[in-house]
């Protein structure tokens, strides 16, 4: 009896020292921040936070697991999801049914929801740690008046090569046309930022809503298109990293992480300017617990928080005391913090009209159907076969159904 | 018979919430614009996209006449078999399928690269590199590969239920190896084939993934048409809800074709 109650005792102390393992010990210390984390503690709160996959410290490798850690400090239960574009994200809130407090949609899917009205104004009293975020990056293009977003990351796209691969170096999107790098090259998969590189180097605005530019984009791309070997999104980081293609157009944060993976790989910011983008922290409509999301955008942009955060993510911070606890080889690291005179030739997406996109996307499927014309021809010589021998086939059924009826 | 159709209604009201009304969604989707009134623009527009439409069935007719040569044989020598190894080789036909799809067409994409496992293994002879990544025979392969113990499972579980006593038979009464094959076998296996036609073409016609990650994104097929409406630049469900329902309707229509000859054969069972 002894031994089964020692044995339970065990038991018991095994269970314990998880449980008290769990009870809540925080990464960092807040009590220097006057902001009351705990006002919800207790009370079953619970918010549902949508975001690009890859895209938070998850406590890999000893990294902070910002999630557990914003439920340590809060008591608040975090419901935390992952989408993989922007249209994704959007398609998901505009078919509803999904309720999410937290979403961090990019630049211009930003203002495309301020003009939807599918964003809910922030509380900036809610989130003093908007005093962090530099100057540079308040009030930008998707929101003028900063009144529903707090950005979280920024970066620049660019082309990623291999230094093996390539003759001199790279400085200019014309890398993207020129021959001697035929089959050679991958393309972005989605058509924003295919398009945007064509408008870069035809000198179009990014945002421009005359359907003639995109026309000539258009065109600029099936030009290219016998030299591209594949078009790709997250597809690249195996094929870059694999010496599979010499060079590729992508964005600077995963570029950095394809470096780590071959150091034979370099990124530049082409001279004719990139996209500059930026993600930022939205609450949308339907928000269940405005105030409790607005706290868990404030814990995101505790400096310790978001350098940690950006640590893990590889892109740049918005926030200047992140950017302060650094590593002095990261701030210096121009590929994640690239000079002002760079920066002054990039442009943001903001969002396009309702018409323009229409064109655009079919432009993109015009582009992706073209230049296998051989094949186009003969599938419709093929499918032109087929149904011709489908039609005899079943005419022949037909006649022998009949016949045979009529023998019996 | 009440009580056998109140047993039903689970599924019933499945199929209702979960089949019915979206097909009926997308039905409206289709012959509608954004602002909800009726419009034929939506099919109009498929015009354009007629070279993807016959190029994805082109793509799944490969496909499926391919798995149907290559799992018809693997289908019957299971069939006659031992118990105990047609356990053993159906599980190992199972086997792939047991790892995730999309892993699966990953796998294949570095293997068919031309830093790829197979070009390097070329390259030991100092052949290639072969460019076999991102063509339409990279597609047709990723369909095969995926879409293969679609077809030979029906295939088998119709084949185990011909007795050999029939292929026997057939022997005894001087039919040679060809003719028990096209004579009894074939014609005792039609409905196997039909469904393992339907089973690989379905899924072929509307994949988008494969033709994604092997196919270099530029052999776009009807699948990847659809996705681009809800997760392209512009989000226009009606246009994708049309080209759903134009598919739909193909399907059907293929579907119809084979039923059609699969009564027939069934009718000349009967009559013989």
């Amino acid at each position: 009896m002894k031994r089964l109650l020692a044995a339970f005792g065990a038991v018991l102390v095994a269970l314990m020292i998880p449980v008290s393992a769990l009870a809540e010990e925080t990464q960092f210390d807040y009590s220097q921040s006057e902001y009351d984390y705990t006002r919800f503690a207790g009370q079953g709160v619970s918010i549902n936070v949508y975001n690009w996959g890859e895209y938070i410290s998850d406590g890999e490798e000893g990294a902070l697991d910002t999630n557990r850690e914003f439920e340590a400090l809060t008591g608040i239960k975090v419901n935390y999801t992952t989408f993989a574009t922007n249209e994704e994200l959007y398609a998901k809130l505009k078919s509803g049914g999904s309720d999410y407090d937290i979403i961090i949609p990019s630049d211009y899917m930003v203002s495309k929801m301020i003009n939807e009205g599918m964003l809910e104004p922030l509380d900036y009293g809610n989130i003093p740690n908007f005093q962090y975020i530099d100057e540079a990056y308040r009030n930008l293009e998707y929101d003028p008046e900063n009144r529903y977003t707090v950005p979280y990351t920024w970066g620049t796209v660019g082309i990623i090569y291999n230094t093996t691969m390539v003759e001199g170096e790279i400085d200019s999107w014309d890398a993207l046309w020129d021959e001697q790098y035929k089959g050679n090259m991958l393309m972005f998969g989605n058509s924003r930022d295919a398009f945007a590189i064509a408008q870069s180097r035809l000198g179009i605005p990014y945002n421009s809503t005359d359907k003639d530019d995109y026309r000539r984009a258009a065109d600029e791309l099936i030009k290219q298109k016998p030299l591209v070997q594949a078009y790709v999104m997250d597809q690249i980081y195996d094929k870059m990293e694999g010496g599979e293609a010499a060079l590729a157009p992508y964005y600077a944060g995963d570029a950095i992480v394809m470096m780590e993976g071959n150091p034979d790989l370099a990124f530049v910011v082409p001279k004719e300017g990139a996209n500059l983008f930026v993600d930022a922290i939205c609450i949308p409509k339907g928000c269940q617990n405005k105030e409790a999301a607005e706290m868990y955008i404030n814990f995101l942009s505790e400096p310790q928080v978001a350098a940690a955060n950006i640590e893990y993510i590889g892109y740049s911070t918005p926030s200047s005391a992140a950017f302060a606890l650094l590593d002095e080889e990261t701030q210096n690291n121009p590929v994640i913090y690239p000079p002002e005179e760079t920066l002054a030739k990039c442009q943001a997406f903001r969002s396009l009209p309702d018409d323009v996109n229409l064109y655009m996307d079919s432009l993109w499927t015009e582009i992706m159907s073209t230049g296998t014309g051989k094949n186009n021809l003969m599938g419709i010589f093929i499918g032109c076969g087929v149904v011709v021998v489908i039609v005899v086939l079943v005419v022949l059924a037909t006649i022998r159904k009949k016949k045979r009826e009529s023998m019996y | 018979m009440f009580k056998s159709r109140l047993s039903a209604a689970p599924y019933l009201l499945w199929m209702g919430i979960f089949i019915i009304a979206p097909l009926l969604l997308v039905c409206y989707f289709a012959f509608t614009d954004a602002s909800g009134s009726f419009t034929l623009a939506n099919i109009q527009g498929l015009t354009a996209h007629v070279d993807v439409l016959l190029r994805s069935l082109w793509l799944a007719a490969v496909a499926t006449v391919i798995c149907l040569v290559l799992g018809y044989p693997v289908a019957y020598i299971l069939s006659r078999a031992e118990e105990g190894q047609q356990r053993i080789f159906l599980m190992l036909c199972l086997l792939p399928m047991w790892m995730n799809f999309l892993l699966r067409t990953y796998a294949w994409m570095t293997l068919l690269e031309n830093n790829g496992l197979i070009n390097r293994f070329f390259g030991l002879f100092g052949l290639g590199p072969f460019e076999m990544i991102n063509t339409q025979g990279a597609v047709v392969l990723g369909m095969v590969y995926n879409y293969l113990p679609f077809m030979i499972m029906p295939l088998y579980s119709i084949m185990v239920k011909i007795e050999n006593s029939t292929i026997q038979a057939a022997q005894d009464l001087g039919a040679n190896g060809v003719q028990v094959l096209f004579k009894v076998v074939l014609p005792l296996s039609v409905p196997g084939i039909t469904s393992g036609v339907i089973m690989v073409f379905v899924p072929a016609i509307s994949t988008f993934i494969i033709s994604k990650m092997l196919g270099g994104g530029s052999n776009l097929l009807i699948g990847d048409l659809i996705e681009l409406q809800f997760l392209g630049n512009a989000y226009n469900p009606h246009l994708g809800a049309a080209m759903s329902l134009v598919l739909m309707i193909i399907i059907l229509l293929c579907l119809g074709f084979l039923n059609y000859f699969g009564d027939e054969d069934a009718t000349r069972e009967a009559i013989l």
